[in-house]
């Protein structure tokens, strides 16, 4: 599964939106929902996965699914 | 003249059924909850036994996100809140939010999040415990749910007072309601400590049956062969409503609260008062303040743990309070079914008793097969009885030395 993909259904599963809604401009908070907590949990979840950490400063850039891709992409090897 | 309250909604989740029709239907079939615990692995532990609640659907009624970041008391709570607002007949678009109010009562709280979240901070260090530990923890945080549920933004907190938690809440409701401070209120218990890590601390304390072998059997008030309480879990949740508000939507109502009391044992960390004096204090006080005759009380709904000290203390508080007319009460424990539902007692309990005034019907106390010395009273051994109850008390007391009485009258 390729990073995209795996990006967007985490975002799916710890927002409990669509695939439809996930698109790669959407905001986690304006056009997803998530409140300070969702966003958190979801950071949590991406350095799970990805085995990565992302420190609080670059984790406030995060806020589109285009914006976490890219960064993980920039991240991870 | 002081606002008078009543109640128009009840739910329950218990360890005898995922509604309180189902609950009361098998209290008064004299059915026991108790069972061995299979969800843990229970090795090393003195009691292995528990009053589990079973089969319980949450996700009928909350989403699946939320319902992943709520702790298994949060998730009692909700339900059973839903059940008795339901129940009630209530509607958001007639009630004013601020004059409903939400006062819970847990001993313990989140302590399945706190083990599981504990757990992860050993192997995988701070960074990987979750955003969501604290807000699934904190004891208060089933009164704040509630409310954002509901949307009812007046009085909103929780009462922690161990066994007595949710006695205090209800009587903190009724206070509240009386007083005019709000026309509504969600109140009474919830409580989800059955984990290993608060079975041993019970079992260290030596409070808790041993009578692994026979669950049924193993909670049996006032009886001479009784080892201790067996722990359940659960959730009983009451509509407090003023009767002016109940009666201006016609509301059914199941009975009416007229009086409580609260005092303090000042005497041990767990042991009650040999005498009884604490509770019976606080009897004396719920009757003083609803102005009621002693002689007018047809039922008492005893606390009656199944610990040696605590039932022996609660017959003797009753004996101080009734005199001569306490032989003609029917007193029964539902905790001889049901288990201790700790915090969440007062509230389930306080559902049974509005229960047995509304129908007419007390159930049994269970396993008492040879009444221990002195516990010479009507305990209901032999089976439910249809009994007409003018007023009936409800019982609560806690680890600390808090003593909690409720009164519920009938309501004509």
């Amino acid at each position: 599964m390729s990073v995209d993909e795996k990006v967007k259904e985490i975002v799916m599963d710890k927002l409990n939106v669509t695939a439809e809604q996930v698109t790669i401009e959407a905001s986690f908070v304006e056009d997803l929902g998530a409140d300070s907590l969702d966003q958190a949990e979801l950071v949590l979840a991406l350095e799970d996965e990805f085995n990565l950490q992302i420190s609080d400063k670059d984790s406030e850039n995060l806020k589109t699914v285009g914006s976490a891709i890219e960064y993980i992409n920039g991240h991870t090897s | 003249m002081k606002t008078r309250v009543v109640i128009t909604g009840m739910g329950a989740i218990t360890p005898l059924g995922n509604s309180l029709e189902e609950t009361w239907e098998k209290l008064l079939a004299g059915k026991s909850g108790v069972a061995q615990i299979t969800a843990f692995d229970t090795e090393g532990l003195a009691t292995t036994i528990g009053a589990r609640v079973a089969n319980f659907e949450p996700e009928l009624y909350i989403d699946k996100k939320a319902l992943r970041r709520m702790d298994p008391n949060q998730r009692y709570t909700i339900v059973a809140s839903q059940m008795a607002y339901d129940d009630a007949g209530l509607d958001k678009a007639d009630l004013d939010p601020d004059r409903c109010g939400v006062v819970f009562g847990t001993g313990i709280g989140g302590i399945q999040t706190l083990e599981d979240q504990y757990q992860t901070l050993l192997d995988r260090g701070p960074r990987r415990v979750s955003p969501f530990f604290i807000p699934m923890m904190i004891i208060d945080m089933c009164a704040g749910m509630t409310a954002m549920r509901f949307s009812f933004r007046g009085p909103n907190y929780t009462t922690v007072s161990a066994c007595a938690s949710s006695a205090h809440a209800i009587l903190d409701s009724f206070r509240i309601i009386q007083r005019g401070d709000a026309d509504v209120m969600i109140t009474g218990g919830s409580e989800a400590a059955m984990t290993k890590l608060s079975m041993a601390g019970f079992c260290s304390a030596k409070a808790m049956t041993t009578r692994n072998d026979e669950p049924e059997k193993a909670s049996r008030p006032f009886d001479r062969d009784r080892d201790g309480f067996v722990m359940g879990e659960g959730a009983g949740i009451l509509i407090l409503e003023s009767l002016e508000s109940a009666k201006a939507r016609g509301a059914r109502i199941y009975a009416e609260v007229v009086g409580a009391g609260m005092t303090c044992d000042a005497y041990h960390m767990t042991a009650p008062l040999p005498d009884g004096a604490g509770a019976a204090k606080a009897m004396l006080l719920a009757l003083k303040d609803a102005g009621v005759d002693p002689d007018t009380v047809d039922y008492i709904n005893t606390h009656g743990t199944s610990t040696g000290h605590g039932d022996l203390s609660e017959v003797k508080a009753l004996k101080t309070v009734f005199g001569e007319h306490v032989y003609k009460l029917a007193v029964n424990s539902t905790k001889s079914m049901l288990g201790h539902l700790l915090g969440a007692a007062g509230g389930v309990e306080t559902t049974v008793l509005a229960m047995s005034i509304h129908t007419g019907k007390v159930h049994p106390t269970i396993n008492l097969d040879n009444p221990d010395e002195g516990c010479d009273l009507d305990f209901v051994p032999e089976g439910a009885r249809e009994l007409k109850i003018r007023h009936g008390i409800t019982n609560s007391f806690g680890f600390g030395g808090h003593n909690v009485s409720i009164i519920l009258a009938a309501h004509h």
